[in-house]
């Protein structure tokens, strides 16, 4: 059976990129610091040696719309391109291409089907930047394949904080199950508290630093009990009205499981928002 | 009232440059040829098949037509459609950066919680 070798899960900052490969006067002051923590992450995902990376982001409006919005999403194709103009535009992220892992792929829309989630799927899948911001920083040779997989975390209704914990748990399963001989990590990012388009937005911290400190408590000591009693779908508009995000991070609890203690656990406080990067090692073996 | 026409109007034009661009010098004109011409497109469909009943009211129209990104959050509009199409065409007016996330944020700052209902 494959193996789950690492699970990590991590903010998607857009404009990390920007950041870390501007240069003189336009490098911002806290660049060369991110970049530090974010090569220190990277390490982490590189210690596991993975051959497949399952990908766990939201798309932004950018290929699923509202007039066929899927909640939970599995792409199933040999090749993915990525990044849409508007984060070239806004961001300046570069257009990427990928390569799929279909066999896995097809295993977990089998096998999920089966479990009793009714997975949507695409065979022709552009993904964004909640997926290619996690390669840029923690794979930026981008050379294994992927299977990602999208939540609606963005249009309500939207499932509640317990369907992606399931899901997260789901997902482990399928992998741990999979015949095959491979490696799989499973890269997953969201946010902690977070305002787009609002009143809160943009300012020197994220908009709920209370929130972010408890957020990260719940994530680095796995307590899925604590985090799923006190967040629900109401209760993520008050640290900021783009949160909800916050729903993949516990996904990713779902997928490392309750009570697990991640072994790297590592924060850096930005403007906008309070990046956070966590690692498990389901069988310690990625463990220094 | 119809959130998801609005949203609708910000997504695509957002994602056509040209049609930013035209968005942002005549934001009037645009709203009426893209409510004649491009509202009821069923973006997954054949091109030769349409929907027959979306129209904005006389509040949302307006709102388009005058660039009054307060009053879509007020609206209901989704946020981050809002904001990535503003940005697109209003970031460049600022020389500080972040000027014109500061100020959206600013002209948005008399709203308390609960914000409006997003849910279309």
């Amino acid at each position: 059976m494959a193996e789950l070798v690492a699970v990590i899960a991590s903010t998607h900052h857009p404009f990390y990129y920007r950041a870390s490969t501007s240069t003189g006067d336009d490098r911002p002051p806290f660049a060369d610091e991110w970049v530090r923590k974010v090569e220190a992450f990277r390490e982490t995902l590189t210690r596991a040696r993975p051959d497949v990376l399952v990908m766990v982001g939201s798309d932004h409006f950018h290929q699923l719309w509202l007039d066929n919005m899927p909640q939970f999403l599995v792409g199933k194709a040999p090749f993915y391109d990525a990044n849409f103009s508007n984060e070239e535009r806004e961001f300046g992220l570069p257009r990427m291409f990928f390569t799929g892992q279909e066999d896995l792929s097809a295993y977990i829309l089998r096998e999920g089907l089966d479990a009793g989630f009714d997975l949507a799927f695409s065979n022709e899948l552009r993904i964004d930047h909640s997926i290619t911001c996690p390669i840029i920083t923690l794979r930026p040779q981008n050379d294994l394949p992927i299977v990602p997989i999208y939540t609606n975390i963005f249009a309500p209704p939207l499932p509640r904080p317990k369907r992606f914990v399931q899901l997260g748990r789901t997902i482990r399963q399928l992998i741990e199950s999979w015949p095959s001989d491979q490696r799989v990590a499973v890269i997953g990012t969201g946010h902690l508290s977070l305002e787009l388009g609002g009143p809160r937005q943009f300012g020197p911290h994220g908009p709920d630093p209370e929130f972010d400190r408890r957020a990260v408590e719940w994530i680095s000591s796995g307590d899925l009990e604590g985090c799923l009693a006190e967040v629900t779908l109401d209760s993520l508009h008050a640290p900021g009205n783009a949160t909800h995000g916050f729903m993949d991070f516990m996904l990713m609890m779902g997928v490392a499981g309750e009570g697990q203690k991640a072994d790297y656990v590592d924060t850096y406080d930005l403007f906008h928002t309070m990046e956070a990067y966590f690692t498990w090692y389901p069988n310690g073996g990625g463990r220094p | 009232m119809s959130k998801y026409l609005l949203n609708k109007f910000l997504f695509t034009v957002d994602r056509d440059p040209e049609l930013v661009e035209r968005y942002r010098e005549e934001p009037r004109a645009t709203v009426t040829w893209w409510e004649a011409e491009y509202a009821n497109r069923i973006l997954g469909c054949h091109t030769g098949e349409s929907s027959t009943w979306l129209r904005f009211d006389d509040t949302e129209r307006e709102a388009l037509a005058t660039h009054d990104y307060p009053k879509l959050f007020e609206l209901g509009a989704h946020p981050f459609l809002t904001l990535t199409l503003f940005i697109a065409m209003f970031e460049r007016d600022h020389a500080e950066p972040l000027g014109f996330q500061l100020e959206y944020a600013r002209r948005l700052a008399h709203h308390d919680l609960p914000y409006p209902d997003i849910a279309t």
